[in-house]
């Protein structure tokens, strides 16, 4: 304690990536798409996600009694924006749009938009099958988040910086995953919460027919899906830079590395989703915070020795 | 110049979303007018080179607005906060208020002598801020707030049941 660190030069991609990652992110949503529509037994899957967003581009917006549109259209709006917001500081193979010397912050504050984005969309159309789903997406939000702001402050921990391509570079030798598997456990099971997905989309659950969404069509809806898959998108991408060692491996270039570490997490996700039921709301959040808090505590405290130990 | 232009569209964006909070007729909208003023106050944080901080203030605005206009709404004497209110009460003892600390702030702006600069910022300021702040005592302060974290957790499990679905004890 007490000496100043030197901190790296910014290692950010030329300006114009930031055109570019909407384009690219939405071609990664799609494939997934493509293979969760697959998994479903769907036939025509390739075109299946196409064919839905059109449906849903020419659909006409639902119209509900003394609805608050304002705040239901910010709602679903945020998501997306959130999602891209976030996508920055992600490295696509060694560098991110924005290096930012607090990136990891910079995405935990920007995935926590959708807590607002999720909880006004539910709000919005005065509904009140809507408004149970956007209950439930605070109280699985106050469930996953403490676990996850844990299991994401041990990889910056690990590597003593809050700058991802600092995180990256500290994995040069040995995966995190390795060192705090806890933790990217731990955030796995966030990243497909933060997301309602899986066995969390109790959100918008069938019980409550569709929740949050559950009027929402045409556009609104379009805006609001595709805000939600985005979002798991950029936070199953999140766990390579932070656990899996970002762009490194053999002979593959650094974004070939990061696009199948993104796609095994991905597929891990979409596993999940298949292969678990919805989990309760209340079941879920004693869960988090009898047994994740106390074990990311754990895991955290477990690399703070290893880190003290090797300094 | 394109920080004077941001200071400004930021300024303003937290003083007309403030107001709102004032004008808006529901609890709801009220609620996330505060919040975007709190993130445009957030972003003149950022814009002073503070980068921790201000992202830090998105993060707690965000999900400590959020868990309030659950409450608001749960607590509001109109069930669900669905009917027309107005978040202003005592309005003469208000405004009086809001102007008196108005002008003292400012009067504090144009009077202070500003010291001139010294020196210049630390290469990592969230480093330099978490020095600033906890210095020796970083260990105390961490195992205070680990602690602090544990009662709230725990007080919270033991005053729930269970939910609506069962399992009564």
């Amino acid at each position: 304690m007490g000496e100043m660190p030197v901190v790296p030069e910014p290692a950010a991609l030329p300006w114009w990536w930031a055109l570019l990652l909407p384009v690219l992110l939405g071609f990664v949503t799609w494939l997934v798409l493509v293979g969760d529509a697959a998994l479903s037994g769907g036939r025509a899957a390739f075109a299946a996600p196409g064919r839905e967003a059109v449906r849903l581009v020419v659909g006409q917006r639902r119209r509900t009694v003394a609805a608050d549109t304002v705040l239901g259209r910010i709602g679903g709006g945020t998501l997306p924006v959130a999602a891209l917001l976030a996508a920055a500081v992600l490295p696509l193979g060694e560098r991110p749009v924005a290096d930012l010397s607090v990136g990891v912050v910079w995405f935990n504050a920007m995935e926590v938009l959708a807590w607002a984005a999720v909880w006004m969309v539910g709000w919005g159309s005065n509904s009140a099958l809507g408004l149970v789903g956007g209950y439930r997406f605070v109280a699985q939000g106050l469930a996953y988040e403490l676990p996850h702001m844990f299991a994401i402050i041990t990889a910056a921990l690990g590597a003593e910086s809050l700058r991802l391509t600092t995180i990256v570079d500290a994995q040069r030798d040995l995966w995190f995953v390795v060192i705090m598997p806890v933790a990217f456990a731990v955030y796995l099971v966030s990243a497909a919460a933060m997301a309602f997905w899986g066995p969390f989309d109790a959100p918008v659950a069938r019980d409550v027919a569709g929740g949050a969404a559950v009027e929402l069509s045409g556009v609104d809806r379009l805006v609001f899906a595709g805000g939600r898959w985005l979002l798991l998108v950029v936070a199953a991408a999140m766990a390579v830079p932070l656990f899996l060692g970002g762009g490194a491996g053999p002979l593959l270039p650094a974004w070939a590395w990061v696009a199948v570490k993104t796609a095994a997490v991905l597929a891990l996700l979409l596993w999940l989703r298949h292969r678990f039921p919805t989990v309760r709301m209340d079941r879920y959040v004693e869960l988090a915070w009898v047994v994740l808090i106390p074990l990311t505590i754990a895991q955290a405290l477990a690399v703070a020795l290893v880190v003290l130990g090797g300094a | 110049m394109l920080e004077i232009v941001l200071f400004w569209v930021l300024a303003a964006a937290a003083l007309v979303f403030g107001y709102l909070v004032f004008r808006l007729d529901s609890m709801a909208q009220v609620t996330f007018a505060l919040l975007a003023s709190f993130l445009a106050v957030a972003g003149l944080v950022l814009l002073l080179g503070l980068g921790y901080l201000g992202v830090v203030i998105a993060l707690m605005m965000v999900i400590e607005m959020v868990i309030m206009a659950v409450f608001m709404i749960m607590y509001m004497m109109n069930p669900a906060g669905l009917m027309p209110m107005t978040m202003v009460h005592n309005k003469v003892g208000s405004a009086a208020i809001a102007i008196g600390t108005f002008v003292v702030l400012a009067a504090g702006i144009l009077l202070v002598d500003w010291p001139v600069r010294e020196g210049g910022p630390a290469p990592d300021l969230t480093f330099a801020l978490g020095e600033a702040l906890m210095g020796g005592q970083m260990l105390t302060m961490m195992t205070l707030g680990v602690g602090l974290f544990a009662t709230i957790v725990a007080t919270v499990l033991l005053s729930t049941g269970r939910g609506r679905y069962g399992d009564e004890r």
